[in-house]
């Protein structure tokens, strides 16, 4: 049997034996949950004979071990059980939260991670420059501020329009850079001849410009997604019979303040595990050899720097599905954090404990794909000798 | 100016920042190639051969600048020239070759990709040409399997033969100047010659013009036509090879030639019945289910030195690791002072740990960078002995005055503040602190210039004459053994090949595989690799490893 082959299993075997531990982790962490579900739905009226009898229909007044065990058969046969306060089946409560879930994290990581990976390399051939410096702290930026935070500074600028005040400073960081990041390019790298970047830095600063413009003319922001001159939703309450486009406009905010959330982690440990082989003697020998530093980058330092790119692009999608609670919030998006916390509220621990054994498998998943991935472009690994 | 001059440098001066202030790494050095010439850099480390070398390609290292003077290449002058012109040159009129193939072949590609990486991006083949090139020259180059060793990966290849595949790789473009920086430095004796016969053939063949850098003498009398001197970034002296071999002129190029003078005093033979220090008892070994020793005995007695010697992969280093009991043996076992020791560490206490220490090669990876000399001697001193205070603090003194190095001058300061002998000597000061009767010293000088190693060999000496210790003194260099070893231990396969007293080892007839070691040890007479090379392909003298 291929090596790869072999070790996968061991890790999925391992990943299995990991998710029965917190199976018993999550049943036993809910089971120590305050408040009583039969007296919440029955309310602080209830006689305690009324509740008892509720506790008995329920099945909770079972003992712990016996419930776990029932709870975890039905599990391994895909069924999650009853929601206890909305008597639903919770597959079928959680299927359709989860496709909406792993939509927009999906439509964040399609936008996150290139951006990332991109601005990280790009970092790392402009290292110590004005742009890296930008790159790095506004990136920082974005991840130092709560979810929540971002969320609002988003609504506000372009859902509820851009605001005035706003206006004239963003226009002039936009002139700024074009004219700086365009200056800091020609002297550092004498890479005039190539239009790339200052184009780049142009279009940037030329479309906060028009983005200043537009505001000062009360023109609302124009949205590409729906081709009409409005606003992006600030409520992304999509439902099942949403097109795709009109799911595309209406997640876009919350997909986008999930971007800026896990960009920074992405785009800084590409930089830097890009930068940590840039001493090496076989970087060395790639530019005695006459490659462009473009071309270093890529084609000899990035395939090697690729184990840690993918565990750390693995963390953060892992993020992106397991995180979204406060997003999912503050943009009413019906996903399964969402699903989760109400579900917490109303002490419907069958619930709880099917959405949190979801997001463990997702988590332990992204990792055991990512440790695959790492030792499949390691040669060494790949090609023993 | 004749037009057969390919490369003129003029007063180039280059410097090197530390901290915030420019230092000079090359101060105003003038050098002229022929084309198709070969000339050899020499000096010792930090006199700025790589320096020099990467400057004929317009190249310097981040940190550097090229602070003046004028590199002239076919006619244009580099230094002052784009950047993008200088990468045009590079790989293809100007190659280089790297001291650590190993560390310069890309780990995720594979070699024939990295051959026609160059070719290809300098338009000069197209990748199918480039492919049936690099065959041609993997042949040319005397490469086993030349058809297919390209789609290895470079872990998948021996460290000699990824030596003479770089040389391919320089050669895939045709260029007018290779720079050679240490191409043989980290290879074995036996695979050094085989990568110098494939360099000589492929200059002489292609007509290129050479750079070789090195700090080894021998080698450089074999490969060079004309020899320049370096020293802290000036010339010292620039002759032919051969006048510079038979007649040279200033007292430093002297110095470097008479370096191999040191010779340890002879002594008594130890008396029959006397109790080894160490003695290991048909010791086998394994890593994993991989096996690397088979029932190797050997014996070392108190105050004398025994040098096992082979090829890396022989077993040396295993056999140091099986006495530290870092490898507990599979098979047999070691005796201290005729008592058996546990086999693994763990099982030891701290009197039988004590007793045998260890001195490794790279003392820059053996200290820790982030705690001062005083602390690191400490260290062992109050571990073992269980000094403290002022009895501490004396006995770190005296074991900085035993290694010449002045207590109050060096006790406060970090390994990175230290030269590589100076760091070397910690490490023997380190070893001493727990007052062993038994010292591993395992290839102690290979990373050391040979000035300094010499001074290593004359305090690991007078330590020994001093204090009676007994040594396992492990190298590959056959210089070093004749300098310092009392009996010596040959090893090959994880076996023991030949063993005895110093002077029956170097007087023939020897196992063949001796002889094989003793006769690629380069010698300082310019015609030795062709001599040698004729002998070989008569059948003379033992040209390839006998079998396992």
């Amino acid at each position: 049997m291929h090596p790869i082959l072999s070790m996968a299993l061991r890790r999925l075997a391992l990943g299995l034996l990991t998710l029965l531990v917190i199976s018993i982790v999550i049943f036993s962490a809910v089971e120590m949950l305050p408040g009583d579900l039969a007296q919440e739905i029955l309310g602080q009226s209830a006689t305690p004979e009324t509740v008892a009898a509720f506790r008995k229909e329920l099945g909770l007044d079972k003992p712990p071990v016996e419930r776990y065990f029932s709870w975890l058969g039905g599990v391994f046969q895909g069924d999650f059980g009853k929601s206890l306060a909305s008597k639903r089946e919770i597959s079928e409560l959680i299927s359709g939260r989860f496709a909406n879930t792993m939509f927009l994290a999906g439509y964040a990581a399609v936008i996150a991670v290139p951006l990332a990976v991109v601005l990280g390399l790009m970092a790392a051939l402009f290292r110590n420059t004005w742009f890296d410096r930008f790159v790095n702290v506004f990136t920082l930026s974005t991840i130092s501020f709560p979810e929540f935070f971002v969320a609002y500074i988003l609504i506000l600028l372009l859902a509820v329009g851009f605001p005035f005040g706003l206006a004239l400073p963003f226009g002039l960081l936009g002139l700024w850079i074009a004219v700086e990041g365009y200056g800091a390019m020609k002297e550092n790298f004498k890479i005039n001849k190539s239009p790339l970047i200052p184009v780049v830095f142009l279009l940037i600063g030329i479309g906060l410009i028009i983005n200043m413009v537009m505001g000062f003319m009360g023109v609302e922001n124009w949205n590409p997604i729906t081709k009409e001159v409005r606003a992006f939703p600030s409520i992304a309450n999509i439902s099942p019979e949403s097109s795709l486009a009109d799911r595309l406009d209406r997640a876009f905010l919350p997909a986008l303040t999930l971007t800026m959330v896990v960009t920074a982690h992405m785009m800084r440990m590409t930089r830097a595990a890009i930068i940590n082989l840039l001493a090496s003697p076989y970087i060395e020998m790639a530019r005695l050899k006459g490659m462009s530093p473009w071309r270093v980058i890529i084609k000899h330092a990035l395939p090697n720097a690729l184990a840690p790119i993918i565990n750390v692009i693995a963390l953060n999608l892992a993020y992106l599905i397991t995180g979204v609670v406060v997003v999912e919030v503050v943009f009413a998006y019906p996903g399964l954090g969402q699903l989760m916390v109400d579900s917490v509220t109303k002490r419907d621990i069958t619930v709880v404990q099917a959405c949190c054994l979801v997001f463990a498998v997702t988590y332990i998943l992204l990792n055991l794909i990512a440790d695959i991935l790492a030792i499949a472009t390691n040669p060494r690994l790949l090609h023993p000798k | 100016m004749s037009d057969d001059i390919l490369l003129r440098m003029r007063n180039i001066r280059i410097d090197g920042k530390t901290g915030d202030d420019w230092l000079p790494i090359i101060q105003g050095v003038d050098l002229e190639l022929k084309r198709g010439e070969v000339l050899g850099l020499i000096g010792e480390s930090g006199a700025g051969k790589s320096t020099m070398g990467l400057a004929a390609m317009g190249y310097v290292r981040d940190g550097c600048r090229i602070a003046g003077g004028s590199i002239e290449f076919e006619g244009t002058d580099l230094a002052k020239s784009s950047v993008a012109y200088c990468r045009k040159l590079r790989g293809k009129k100007i190659a280089y070759v790297a001291q650590s193939a190993a560390a310069s072949f890309n780990p995720a590609h594979r070699l024939i990709d990295q051959y026609s990486e160059a070719p290809v991006i300098h338009g000069v083949m197209n990748r199918t040409e480039a492919d049936t090139d690099a065959t041609d020259i993997y042949r040319r180059l005397q490469l086993p399997n030349p058809d297919e060793i390209g789609f290895r990966y470079p872990h998948q290849v021996s460290g000699g033969q990824l030596q003479r595949a770089m040389t391919a790789m320089a050669m895939s473009c045709r260029p007018d100047l290779i720079i050679f920086d240490e191409p043989t430095t980290a290879l074995d004796v036996t695979t050094q010659i085989e990568v110098l016969a494939a360099i000589r053939d492929a200059v002489d063949q292609f007509g290129t013009a050479a750079i070789y850098i090195t700090h080894d003498l021998a080698v450089v009398a074999q490969m060079a036509d004309k020899i320049m001197v370096l020293r802290y970034g000036e010339l010292v002296e620039e002759a032919d090879t051969r006048t510079m071999l038979s007649a040279p002129t200033q007292a430093y190029t002297k110095s470097l030639w008479a370096v191999r003078s040191f010779k340890s005093a002879a002594k008594a033979a130890p008396a029959p019945d006397a109790t080894p220090v160490v003695s290991l008892r048909n010791v086998s070994a394994s890593y994993g289910p991989v096996p690397v020793l088979h029932g190797v005995s050997f014996d070392i007695h108190k105050g004398r030195t025994v040098a096992v010697v082979g090829e890396s992969g022989s077993g040396k280093s295993t056999a140091a690791r099986c006495i530290t009991g870092l490898l507990p043996p599979t098979e047999g076992e070691i005796l201290f002072n005729g008592k058996a020791l546990p086999p693994s560490f763990k099982k030891r206490n701290k009197d039988q740990l004590r007793q045998a220490q260890m001195i490794y090669q790279m003392a820059d990876t053996a200290l820790n960078p982030k705690q001062r000399i005083r602390d690191i001697i400490s260290r062992p001193v109050e571990f073992y002995l269980g000094l403290t205070g002022k009895a501490k603090k004396d006995r770190v003194d005296a074991l900085l005055d035993m290694i010449e190095m002045e207590p109050d001058v060096f006790g406060h300061r970090y390994p990175q503040e230290l030269s590589g002998g100076q760091k070397q000597r910690i490490g023997i000061a380190r070893a001493l602190a727990a007052e062993p009767e038994f010292i591993i010293c395992d290839e102690v000088t290979s990373a050391l210039d040979q000035l300094v190693a010499e001074g290593i060999l004359r305090l690991l000496d007078r330590l020994q004459s001093e204090l009676g210790l007994a040594y396992m003194f492990i190298t590959h260099d056959l210089a070093t053994v004749r300098s310092i070893a009392d009996e010596v231990v040959v090893m090959q396969h994880g076996k023991v090949v030949e063993q005895g007293p110093k002077a029956e080892m170097f007087r023939p007839p020897h196992h063949p595989y001796t002889d094989l070691l003793l006769s690629s040890v380069p010698e300082m007479d310019p015609d030795w690799l062709t001599d040698l090379l004729a002998a070989r392909e008569r059948g003379e003298v033992v040209s390839e490893l006998p079998p396992a």
